[in-house]
């Protein structure tokens, strides 16, 4: 049974509209439209459990961070720090989003159309049958996937703002240590670094990235067909255990 | 001895003779020569030792072994670290572990510290790494301070016969109180913070589940809740069996986020936002795929075998309001039911990083001083990087007084506390309460051998191979600690009762009790206290 409620968020302070959504999910309320909001901070941070969001505006910090199950629609940009440390659930965000995006993200699913800022994806991980996704339509800042321990990171670089900018930033997943990154049109050979294995990708990783590609397509009105037609790389650590021979003991 | 005189001049005569006599030389020198310039010395007393073979099951670095040949229990003290596991568990008090006397000539500047340190990094080529805190003989301030009694003008107090009080509870305090009257019952009217309840100043510092073993989290976790203190998770997540420990357990958020989630977040009395640590500051963690079992893959949630990497920074706080960020996520994620610390290492800025800390919205700040142990550090970081927690906890108090905003945070010390007197100094110089990590681990066995990061610990602490876990039995271990932290309690009493105070409240921050001996007029106007005799 869901329960619908529309909030207007004009005006309204980050910590009585959470409130607001954590008084109304108690009176059973399982979908939001929230309107007008305009950076109010962490909206479904914590929260668990099956409700959805549609999120009309810019969604401030640190929007569903810890959060577990809940699937969110953003129509507009998202700030920093989207899905930080996020378990499970879905963020849908039709703009771009800031720095930080899905920070040790631990499973769920972000999609994002447009560009995104800085140290996306920094120490993804997986664990059991957790795995976390992010696909970003457009391009990613510095430090994309650095210390990444797990889970799958899409660039595309299609729907970027930004012509002149590489599709990922500096530092390209340095201290990578486990996980994938998948690049469409492949990626200029002044951001990769000594530890890093790129290759073309195999039949595997080609089901695995139309997958996702398909549901973000889905998701945001494009033609997965068309993303799809292009070539894709696959960047993965040269060594699981990156600083494994550092230390002499004394 | 004879017949092995023998043996070496027949090999000799042999060698000798060998056609591949330079070829053997060589095979024969390559041995590390730091391999003979040991630390430690194992002597057997053999009129004592009766061959029972404990000290070769006790030792996991394999010094002690059966000589079949001679049918007696030999040793090899190269691989020895000092730990006196076997000296202790000797039946016939046979074995004693020595420094090794052997001497390099006397220069105070070339110490064989230093010496052996370039050997092995010559000979291996990489970062040196050390465990617990920093040995190095810098100052002790707390060695410095000297507490104040009662005579003749204000009585002092008898614990044993009066009321002493020793909770604490930490948090953010109101600027004023508001009270309202009603039916001639006066009520509070100023919504207080949330709040930990501490019966004793102290709490069980932070200490990994997988850089310690899960029987002392079980230990901590009953022995905080039978003392009624808390326990501080660590950055290794949280065993599913010890959320029932969650009103005396704080959890720790850290920058690699091992095992954070929302059950993890709302399990505790309060949440720590792990920044530094004084043994390490401005670096991470390696937790080395080796010590992820299945439990710490568990808890940490990362595949078994894999490395727990915790990056140096959080990547999400680069600036006070990025920390701000983080602990209002926080305080969202647990509908503000539980206060929020932020744990740094004492730093040269400690004072103005403290303040920002404050600021950013912290109920409660820890500062971990460079003594403060650790699983394992690189060396050079460990004793070289860092302030003393006295200096650092004096200059924080006093900013935060400065500033006016020192009720807004309790203040929490570590790094080396060791005793009861250190406890009471550290609160009279403006601490809330303290966290014991060391000490902790000294309650139950550990030696100070300082090689945690073998994973080999033969007091079972810092270790997850079972056979060596299991020499920590969590019902001892806890009574251990209970007993530890009663008996500074008692001492705590005694102390305040002599100050002629009946109350930990009064001390806090109350300098008037120390007076200094030994200090340079700058130590004591950092410290903010007077010189004996003054
Ligand atoms: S048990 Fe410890 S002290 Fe004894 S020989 Fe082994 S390492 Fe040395
Ligand atoms: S915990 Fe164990 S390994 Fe570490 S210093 Fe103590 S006795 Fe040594």
């Amino acid at each position: 049974m869901t329960k619908k409620i529309v909030i207007d968020a004009k005006g309204i302070y980050y910590k009585e509209l959470n409130q607001q959504i954590r008084k109304f999910i108690q009176k059973g309320y399982t979908d939001f439209e929230l309107l007008n909001v305009s950076g109010q901070r962490y909206i479904a941070t914590g929260l668990e459990g099956d409700y959805n969001f549609l999120i009309k505006g810019v969604a401030g910090q640190d929007t569903a961070a810890f959060m577990r199950g809940p699937y969110l629609r953003i129509e507009g940009n998202a700030q920093d720090g989207l899905g930080n440390t996020m378990d499970a659930g879905k963020i849908v965000v039709t703009g771009m989003a800031g720095d930080v995006l899905g920070y040790a993200m631990r499973g769920g699913e972000i999609y994002v159309r447009g560009d995104v800022g800085y140290r996306v994806g920094i120490h993804m991980k997986a664990y059991q049958d957790k795995l976390p996704v992010i696909v970003i339509g457009g391009k990613a800042g510095d430090f994309l996937g650095e210390y990444m321990a797990g889970g799958i990171l899409i660039v595309l670089g299609m729907f970027s703002q930004d012509k002149i900018a590489p599709i990922t930033g500096r530092s390209l997943a340095t201290g990578i240590h486990g996980g994938i990154i998948y690049i469409r049109d492949g990626v200029p050979d002044t951001q990769l670094s000594f530890n890093l294995k790129v290759e073309e990708i195999d039949e595997q990783d080609s089901v695995l990235i139309h997958k996702y590609v398909s549901n973000f397509a889905s998701e945001l009105g494009l033609d997965a067909e068309e993303i799809m037609d292009a070539r894709f790389i696959r960047i993965r650590p040269k060594s699981h255990r990156p600083y494994g021979n550092l230390y002499v003991p004394n | 001895m004879l017949d092995c005189g023998l043996v070496k001049s027949k090999c000799r005569k042999k060698f000798l003779k060998s056609k591949y006599i330079y070829t053997g030389v060589r095979a024969l020198l390559y041995q590390s020569i730091v391999q003979n310039y040991h630390d430690f010395v194992v002597e057997r007393n053999l009129d004592l030792c009766i061959n029972c073979r404990v000290c070769e099951r006790q030792c996991s670095y394999l010094v002690h072994y059966w000589d079949e040949n001679r049918q007696r229990v030999m040793h090899d003290s190269s691989k020895c670290v000092g730990c006196h596991r076997c000296e202790a568990l000797c039946p016939t008090g046979a074995i004693v572990i020595k420094r090794n006397p052997s001497q390099f000539r006397e220069n105070s500047h070339w110490k064989p510290w230093f010496l052996k340190n370039v050997y092995k990094q010559a000979e291996q080529g990489g970062v040196l790494l050390s465990g617990m805190g920093n040995p190095q003989p810098y100052p002790i301030y707390w060695d410095h301070l000297l507490l104040d009694a009662s005579q003749v003008t204000n009585p002092s107090i008898d614990p044993l016969r009066e009321p002493m009080e020793l909770r604490t509870y930490l948090g953010s305090k109101p600027d004023a109180l508001e009270f309202v009257e009603r039916d001639n019952k006066v009520n509070l009217k100023t919504k207080l913070s949330p709040q930990i309840k501490l019966n004793y100043p102290i709490m069980f510092s932070a200490m990994s589940y997988g850089s310690i073993n899960f029987n002392l989290h079980i230990a901590m976790a009953k022995a905080a809740t039978e003392l009624g203190i808390v326990y501080n998770t660590g950055e290794g997540g949280l065993h599913p069996d010890l959320y029932k420990y969650g009103p005396n357990t704080i959890i720790q958020v850290a920058s690699g986020r091992f095992g954070v989630h929302k059950d993890y977040l709302n399990a505790g009395c309060g949440i720590e936002i792990k920044i530094g640590q004084g043994a390490k500051p401005g670096i991470g963690g390696h937790l080395p795929g080796e010590k992820v079992d299945a439990g710490v893959s568990l808890t940490r949630m990362i595949p078994i075998g894999s490395d727990a990497l915790s990056p140096a920074p959080h990547h999400d706080i680069y600036s006070i309001e990025d920390l701000r960020q983080l602990i209002y996520a926080l305080k969202e994620a647990t509908e503000y039911r539980v206060p929020v610390s932020v744990k740094i290492a004492a730093v040269h800025n400690a004072a103005a990083i403290a303040s920002g800390i404050v600021r950013a919205g912290a109920d409660i700040v820890a500062i971990d001083g460079f003594r403060g142990g650790t699983g394992a550090a690189p060396t050079m970081i460990r004793d070289n990087v860092g302030i003393p927690a006295e200096l650092a906890l004096a200059a924080i108090d006093q900013r935060l007084r400065d500033e006016g905003v020192r009720n807004k945070a309790s203040i929490v010390i570590a790094g080396g506390i060791r005793c009861s007197a250190d406890v009471v100094k550290a609160i009279a110089l403006g601490a809330d309460a303290v966290y014991i990590g060391s000490a902790v681990l000294v309650a139950v066995g550990c030696t100070m051998c300082q090689r945690c990061y073998t994973g080999k610990c033969p007091w079972g602490i810092a270790t997850n191979v079972p056979a060596l876990a299991r020499r920590q039995n969590p019902e001892i271990a806890k009574r251990k600690l209970v007993n530890l932290v009663r008996s500074w309690g008692h001492e705590i009493e005694e102390m305040l009762g002599g100050m002629g105070l009946n109350s930990i409240e009064s001390l806090r921050g109350n300098r008037e009790k120390l007076r200094a001996v030994g200090l340079s007029e700058i130590e004591l106007d950092i410290l903010k206290i007077k010189p004996a005799g003054r």
